[in-house]
């Protein structure tokens, strides 16, 4: 490292890095300087002149957050010149603004207010009438209002820049200045709310959450997303039991203040009408409301009759449900039901991928390192619409240390605009043209492979062989769909599996049926199916199954079922998660749905009534077995607890699988999509861009990408 | 969007014009010829200034909102702007603003109920040493008197009179 440079201010020496701008230098040394246009991250702008400092030998003020620190600097933050600037630059923001505080939903959290508060004037000069201008709706989502706004361009930037689509800009000039949408009237963009949670004041604000409480109002709980996998942190505002709004503005867990459009604006489906809050048990060909008592009653009852002349079970487990739910699954499937017939929805080929890594050390790449590695090659993914936060994660890279991307898919994606290289090739065909990265690849320090759904099978051997043959580090993420798609893997709910990728003729099994058998099977005695939609796509073969359906709705599957018990959603329980890059993180109960109950004492309850004990149905005792007992997953304790992501490291050898690639698909959500669930939310669906398209970049925003200068 | 050959060839040669990967310099020079084509600049306009020149739509719309030459609305066929900056104003420019807004029968930014013009109040053309100065269209009018500026429009209704005989 560089000699540290050695300056005083207020009085005081102290020393920061070369290069270090001012503002972040008097932060390490405990000093605040007021800003409002300086954003960690993001370019520099010096528009909003809050943040001015005095300088000795500099003849006006300066603003701190472009100035780097010099050696033998004299600088004051606390002289009487610096606080009538601010007071000053407080009472121009404030010119034509409205003061609507009492209704405005930043209230109680805006920097406007507290800047005004701290630093600022009690009193205007100006005596003048205010410009005003109607606020404005540019989509379901974003509403611009724009008195309120302070032009400091963090919302164009963060837009620009952080997600890389670039829809808003600044028209007109002077006191005349705002903020537009990149479609004149309207917004046509991600949808993500990143310029609305960004916005330091209440300037943007969010359909979902405008006028509907003051944040005092609301309990903050910190949880896991439960749409796709890449395991966003996201902080629930809980009002009466009910979800008000979904941000993460304390920039806690993996994704720091990301989340894309389902983590901000998803959770409505949470309280959609359609919620099951009662089991439902058929009649005379009919579903109708039933007792939690004769609902588990008719089950258990069933089961237990099936068990004992041993008849077909076929269980399906789901890709939300929690590392608990799922270990609890294949121990009820295999124990309570006596059966190998277990599987889940496979979205990617991550125990291949486990199996071929034998004997590799430190393969698994994390959510962070996307932000580190040197370089990246991305194939098979729309990454920026099926993984979003990987996808900022690694602009964020390129931007901050100018990662080599690399890309091969079968259609345009976002990354093509920054990366170092990008080549089209159809599905199943990367692996020939990867050949011709090559040279390219191998000049590189490290490398990230993420590979999509096309890669399964021989083909993750083959691509591991490759990465082997480059002669550098390499580490892979196996791309999977959902909020816990690697939990169900790693938890075993396969039909050969056990938890932790041991083979079930380990534990003296056969493999049973896997997915598709269990739903071809003619005859089938009864099937179990927990928070999945099998029948969405594929109609169960055996007409006379016994069909039991754990679900948050009345799906395709449920209306099939002979029983449906409403089932609580990732937003009420604790339990742990595992995301795409095999990160544990613990999920925190916020909402409330009357009637639902969790997955976990679901199961209990069942197990219960067929007289078979298979162990306490509460997340925390499940969850000392599995860190006891699945390898990989004895995690630190504290990190999950403390809502840290603690990565697992699975079993480091041969994994006794059946190959089946044909099993393997992804879903191909876009960033408006979730399987099942996103057809419950509001928001989602009514977006003017869903349901999105994959591999459907836009030819216009062939924007370049922008290095930010301050690292 | 189509525009005239003679446009598209302005166009493919400013799209040469700029080192290699600056297109986007070629938008306010593309925005002006579209709009002395089409009169004004229009959302498609826009769209399609973005699209040729590899930039997002809204920073095609950031441009307009700068430069007051570039208009989103239609206006009048002839564009008549007086100016009452200083110059202009201290030989009558004010007065001179005040006489068009009356020959015509509208204000600031009006256009008349024929669509034949439009008047403007503009600041400083540049051409202070001829003052008052007008602009009508491109063509710069030097030393105008109401007289001389009542001629003017009555000109140009002839002209149009004309046209519209045959
Ligand atoms: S919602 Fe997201 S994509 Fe849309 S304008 Fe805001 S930051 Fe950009
Ligand atoms: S809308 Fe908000 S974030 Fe955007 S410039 Fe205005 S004050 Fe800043
Ligand atoms: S990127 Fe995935 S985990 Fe993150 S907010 Fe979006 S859907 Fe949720
Ligand atoms: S923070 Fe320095 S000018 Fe805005
Ligand atoms: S002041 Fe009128 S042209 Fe200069």
């Amino acid at each position: 490292m560089a000699d540290l440079v050695t300056f005083t201010i207020d009085g005081r020496q102290v020393q920061a890095a070369p290069r270090t701008l001012l503002i972040t230098a008097a932060k390490q040394a405990g000093i605040e300087i007021p800003a409002f246009c300086y954003y960690d991250g993001f370019s520099l702008q010096a528009a909003c002149r809050m943040c001015l400092v005095e300088i000795e030998k500099t003849p006006k003020l300066q603003v701190a957050c472009t100035t780097p620190v010099t050696e033998g600097m004299v600088v004051r933050t606390d002289s009487p010149q610096v606080a009538a600037a601010r007071k000053g630059m407080l009472e121009l923001l404030l010119t034509n603004h409205p003061l609507d505080c009492p209704v405005c939903d930043k209230g109680g959290e805006c920097e406007l207010q507290d800047m005004v508060f701290r630093y600022g004037a009690g009193e205007s000069r100006f005596v003048e009438t205010k410009q005003h201008v109607d606020e404005r709706q540019w989509s379901p989502v974003v509403f611009y209002d724009k008195p309120r706004c302070i032009l400091c361009y963090r919302c164009v930037r963060v837009c620009d820049e952080g997600l890389g689509v670039g829809a808003l800009g600044v028209g007109d000039r002077g006191s005349a200045s705002e903020i537009i949408p990149n479609r004149g009237d309207h917004l046509e963009c991600d949808e993500c709310g990143a310029c609305i949670d960004i916005c330091p004041v209440g300037a943007l604000t969010s359909g979902t959450y405008r006028y509907q409480t003051r944040p005092w109002e609301m309990d903050h709980v910190g949880t896991i997303c439960t749409f796709c996998s890449n395991g966003c942190k996201t902080t629930l505002g809980v009002r009466n039991g009910e979800i008000t709004r979904a941000n993460n503005r304390d920039k806690s867990g993996v994704n720091g203040e990301f989340l894309c459009v389902k983590g901000r604006y998803g959770f409505d489906f949470n309280h959609h009408p359609e919620r099951l809050t009662a089991p439902l048990v058929r009649v005379n060909g009919k579903l109708a409301p039933a007792s939690w008592a004769q609902a588990l009653a008719t089950v258990g009852k069933k089961f237990a009759e099936v068990k004992q002349r041993g008849g077909k079970f076929g269980v399906i487990g789901s890709n939300h449900t929690t590392n608990e739910e799922n270990y609890y699954l294949q121990n009820f499937a295999r124990q309570a039901l006596g059966t190998s017939n277990i599987d889940h929805r496979r979205t990617g080929d991550v125990a291949t991928l486990i199996d071929a890594l034998h004997g590799h050390a430190g393969a698994l790449a994390t959510t962070a390192d996307l932000y580190t590695t040197p370089a990246a090659l991305i194939i098979g993914s729309d990454l920026s619409q099926q993984h979003p936060f990987l996808a900022w994660q690694l602009r964020a890279n390129f931007r901050h240390h100018q990662a080599k991307v690399f890309a091969i898919t079968s259609g345009p994606i976002r990354e093509d605009r920054y990366a170092a290289k990008t080549m089209r090739a159809a599905e199943g065909e990367e692996l020939t043209a990867v050949e011709s990265f090559r040279e390219h690849l191998a000049q590189q320090k490290s490398l990230v492979i993420l590979f999509g759904d096309s890669i399964k099978g021989d083909a993750v051997r083959k691509l591991v062989a490759f990465g082997d043959s480059l002669g550098i580090p390499v580490s892979y993420v196996p791309l999977v769909d959902y909020s816990n798609s690697r939990g169900a893997s790693d938890m075993g709910v396969l039909p050969d599996l056990l938890p932790g990728y041991h083979g079930v003729r380990e534990a003296g099994l056969e493999p049973g049926l896997a997915y598709d058998a269990i739903l071809s099977a003619t005859d089938l005695d009864a099937l179990y199916v927990v928070q999945e939609n099998p029948f969405a796509k594929t109609p169960l073969a055996s007409t006379g199954a016994f069909v039991v359906v754990q679900d948050l709705f009345l799906t395709e599957t449920a209306e099939r079922a002979d029983v449906v018990l409403p089932a609580a959603s990732a937003y009420e329980k604790a339990g742990t998660v595992t995301n795409v890059c095999g990160e544990v993180q613990k999920l925190k109960a916020g909402a409330k749905t009357m009637g639902a109950k969790t997955d976990l004492e679901i199961m209990g309850l069942i197990s219960k009534e067929m007289g078979v004990s298979i162990g306490i149905w509460k997340h925390d005792t499940v969850f000392a077995e599995v860190r006891k007992s699945v390898p990989g997953y004895n995690v630190a304790l504290p990190v999950v607890e403390t809502g840290g992501a603690a990565p697992t490291f699975p079993v480091n050898g041969r994994v006794p699988l059946e190959d089946r690639p044909d099993l393997i698909s992804s879903d191909r959500n876009t960033l408006f999509l979730s399987g099942t669930l996103g057809r419950y939310s509001k928001m989602l669906t009514s977006v003017l861009e869903y349901p999105g398209k994959l591999y459907g970049q836009p030819v216009e925003t062939e924007l370049e990408m922008k290095e930010a200068q301050n690292t | 969007m189509t525009f005239s050959p003679a446009l598209e060839e302005r166009f493919a040669k400013l799209l040469t014009s700029y080192p290699a990967g600056r297109t986007r310099s070629a938008v306010v020079p593309m925005l002006l010829y579209a709009q002395d084509e089409l009169g004004w600049v229009s959302r498609e306009l826009i769209e399609e200034v973005a699209r040729r020149t590899g930039v997002t739509a809204v920073q095609v719309d950031e441009v307009i909102g700068y430069y007051s030459m570039l208009r989103r609305h239609p206006i009048g066929k002839h564009l008549v702007q007086v100016c009452t900056n200083i110059c202009c104003m201290v030989v009558g420019g004010q007065d001179l603003f005040e006489h068009a807004s009356k020959t015509l029968g509208v204000g600031h930014k009006g256009t008349t109920t024929d669509g034949l013009f439009t008047l403007e109040e503009v600041e400083c053309m540049g051409a202070c040493s001829w003052a008052p100065a007008i602009q009508v269209g491109y063509d710069f009018h030097h030393q105008v008197t109401p007289e001389r500026f009542d001629r003017l429009i009555e000109g140009l209704r002839n002209a149009e009179a004309e046209t519209r005989k045959v």
